[in-house]
């Protein structure tokens, strides 16, 4: 390929153009979302998942994570609700189901990419952060390892490791790498049922309200994740209701960035009103105790 | 003959400044020296704790957090954020609320105790944040957020980081000038000295933001923290209980070093003493005051008052009632009493009261619903009381070398060199 030298600057006209464009869209970007891109999230189907965990596997092997003490293909794991650990990014519980007795219902657990995290809130060093692509991804050569990220989340999802001298935080990140490539995570890859469903979060909040809409009787009437803490990238739909799921229903709908916000606005106030007025007091009370240049030099 | 004057006078400097150097040595070195007698009771406890205290540093530091902390993927801050750096910051605020009371509103009376506390102060962010190193995962990346290889300005704990720093280097300047008089730097002295109300404006305003911050740190966890806790004001909460904090930890703290510095003071401090902890006793019923109306209007607002009859609704009352509205009491009748002792004993139940506090945001209310909760292993207190004591330590090899507790009289070459005074008792713990 040639380029003279006036394609060249045009083409670097257009890039300038582009970039300047990206930084102005930046600006009002909270709603629109990184300059009119939207976020990659996942729906997961609480009515098909089986409880195979076929996605917990393909994330083990997908990031490589140590092999577990119950191999992948054991039913007792249910036995106990389960967290996800440093050594495993999702994991699949099992919940009785009061309508149908016979027909537990399985739901899987990981990061659920907020739109707007409080972890990446939290993160006094960008460690981790919220991707254009939706996933919400951890840069570990910028932690110091403080945990904030971990009091902050309200779904308690970073992990800590606990026994090593140099530690990580651990959490799902969605296959970024993947996603960025427009391949689909690897656990929803693996789904035999389509429980684990991979596209646009707009899509997907389509999707979900046909389901419900086709097959009312089916489904409670809700998202779970639509606007949770300001709306997650993945989204839940199930039989029974979330809260005898083990999902949190009262965490509120206020993204947890606003949490802290008000205080941060306060910041540059407190700086420049207290200086100031300090600086007046000080004048004020020179000479007070019969002395003109009081510096609290005796 | 010029040019050989000339060398001769370079030369002469050249050994004056060698010999300034060896000479400034010398006088370092002596100082490092520990005085008096060395087998005292507190020497040989402190120094246990802190010689126990470092093997089980080194291990958290060989095997990971795990191995010497209780603390849990449910529980991410255990008692060495949770006390160490949460409680010891608002204990340190004295510093900040003393200058700004005598150095800005002028009152010269509390003027004997500025230094020893602002030196607190200083010692407290060295070693109680200090001990924030121990508890990071990775502490030697702390100054990722200072150098900027990625500013999080979102994150409240971004502001904290900073305003420590900054902080500290402005409570050191407020110190320097009994830094320069213990080195007998004159000029450098002089020039510390007209930085001062520079530095103690500075100071206040970033005390203000990282009190407040420390609390506006747990507006990120409203679905953890108990809804009696739990409010958009913790902020203010913490920057007014960080005056009472701070103010009731110099009367203990003053309380100890009259008895156990007698020596080191001048007549004028001690003359003073008791008028000055009354004042102190003062403005600690005024920010308990203010404390308590923001916790009134906080349960009111948050309208929780059917949770007041559970298990975390008892500790609440027991809390507010035992720690601010007793406190309030005592410190009221012990004004009208003209009691001291009443006051000290006040200022210890304040102090509690604080620790209760701090720890029921970070550990106690922090996750009331989790099934297995958190509480601290014996290392982590081990720890803790090693941090304690070394920060003890250097306070007291201060204290013994320069003019904390004396005035500075620049006519005077030196302090008359005095008993020293290194019979600490147990009970100064």
């Amino acid at each position: 390929m040639s380029l003279n030298r006036r394609d060249f600057l045009k083409i670097a006209g257009a890039a300038g153009a582009c970039l300047a464009g990206g930084k102005a869209g930046k600006a009002n970007a909270a709603a629109a979302v990184g300059g009119g891109k939207e976020f990659y999230g996942m729906l997961i189907d609480t009515t098909k998942c089986i409880g195979c965990r076929a996605c917990e596997e393909a994330c083990n092997q997908k990031n490589k994570l140590a092999e577990p003490e119950v191999s992948f293909s054991s039913e007792s794991v249910f036995e106990k609700k389960r967290e996800p650990t440093p050594e495993a990014y999702t994991v699949v519980n099992k919940f009785a189901n009061e309508k149908e007795p016979d027909k537990p219902v399985f739901v899987r657990k990981q990061c659920y990419h907020c739109n707007q995290p409080a972890c990446a809130s939290a993160c006094l060093v960008k460690a981790l952060e919220k991707t254009k692509d939706g996933p919400v991804i951890y840069n570990k050569d910028r932690c110091m390892g403080c945990r904030y990220c971990m009091i902050a989340c309200p779904f308690d999802i970073p992990k800590y490791e606990y026994n090593t001298p140099f530690p990580y935080v651990k959490k799902c990140q969605f296959c970024f790498d993947r996603v960025k490539n427009g391949e689909q995570p690897a656990c929803a890859e693996a789904c035999p049922e389509g429980a684990t469903l991979f596209g646009k979060k707009r899509d997907l909040v389509d999707i979900a309200r046909q389901r419900v809409y086709q097959n009312p009787d089916k489904y409670v009437h809700y998202i779970y994740g639509e606007h949770e803490v300001g709306g997650t990238g993945w989204l839940y739909l199930s039989s029974v209701p979330f809260e005898k799921i083990g999902f949190r229903t009262d965490l509120g709908t206020t993204p947890y960035p606003e949490h802290t916000s008000g205080f941060l606005y306060g910041v540059p106030l407190v700086f420049v009103l207290w200086p100031s007025l300090l600086i007046g007091l000080n004048y004020l009370t020179n000479g007070k105790n019969g002395k003109e240049d009081n510096h609290g030099d005796k | 003959m010029e040019t050989s004057k000339a060398a001769k006078g370079a030369q002469g400097s050249g050994a004056g400044l060698g010999n300034t150097v060896r000479e400034f040595a010398r006088f370092i070195i002596g100082e490092l020296k520990p005085k008096g007698k060395m087998m005292t009771p507190f020497n040989v406890i402190t120094g246990i704790i802190i010689a126990v205290g470092i093997v089980l540093i080194a291990i958290r530091f060989y095997k990971g957090l795990g191995s010497v902390t209780n603390l849990s993927q449910d529980y991410p801050w255990g008692i060495w954020i949770g006390f160490d750096v949460i409680t010891g910051v608002a204990f340190a605020g004295g510093a900040y609320v003393l200058t700004f009371v005598v150095h800005i509103l002028k009152f010269e009376k509390y003027e004997p105790i500025v230094r020893a506390t602002v030196l607190n102060g200083f010692l407290a962010y060295v070693f109680y944040a200090g001990a924030l190193l121990l508890d990071l995962g990775r502490p030697w990346n702390v100054v990722n957020p200072i150098i900027g290889n990625s500013f999080g300005l979102s994150s409240v704990l971004f502001l904290v980081a900073w305003h420590f720093l900054l902080y500290m280097i402005c409570e050191f300047l407020e110190f320097s000038p009994a830094v320069a008089e213990w080195l007998h730097w004159k000029k450098a002295r002089k020039i510390v000295q007209g930085l001062t109300t520079g530095a103690v404006i500075f100071g206040i305003t970033l005390s203000t933001l990282h009190q407040s911050g420390l609390g506006a740190l747990f507006l990120l966890a409203p679905s953890k923290i108990h809804p009696l806790w739990y409010s958009g004001n913790i902020p203010v909460l913490f920057f007014v209980s960080s005056i009472f904090a701070g103010l009731s930890m110099v009367i203990i703290e003053s309380t100890f070093t009259h008895k156990v510095f007698h020596d080191r003071m001048d007549a004028k401090h001690r003359a003073s003493h008791d008028e000055i902890l009354l004042g102190l006793a003062k403005g600690c019923v005024g920010a308990l005051f203010a404390y308590l109306f923001l916790k009134a209007i906080d349960l009111v607002h948050g309208h929780h008052w059917d949770l007041l009859a559970t298990p975390m609704g008892y500790w609440y009352l027991f809390e507010v009632f035992g720690f601010v509205v007793l406190p309030i009491i005592l410190f009221v009748k012990a004004l009208k009493m003209r009691s001291v002792k009443l006051v000290q004993f006040t200022a210890f139940l304040t102090a509690i009261g604080i620790i209760i506090n701090r720890l029921n945001f970070s550990v106690i209310a922090f996750k009331w619903y989790a099934p297995v909760r958190y509480y601290p292993s014996w290392a982590e207190i081990w720890v803790t009381l090693a941090v304690i004591s070394m920060e003890l330590w250097v306070f007291r090899w201060v204290v013994n070398r320069m003019n904390v507790f004396s005035e500075y009289r620049e006519e005077k070459e030196e302090l008359p060199k005095k008993a020293e005074v290194l019979k600490w008792k147990t009970t100064a713990m």
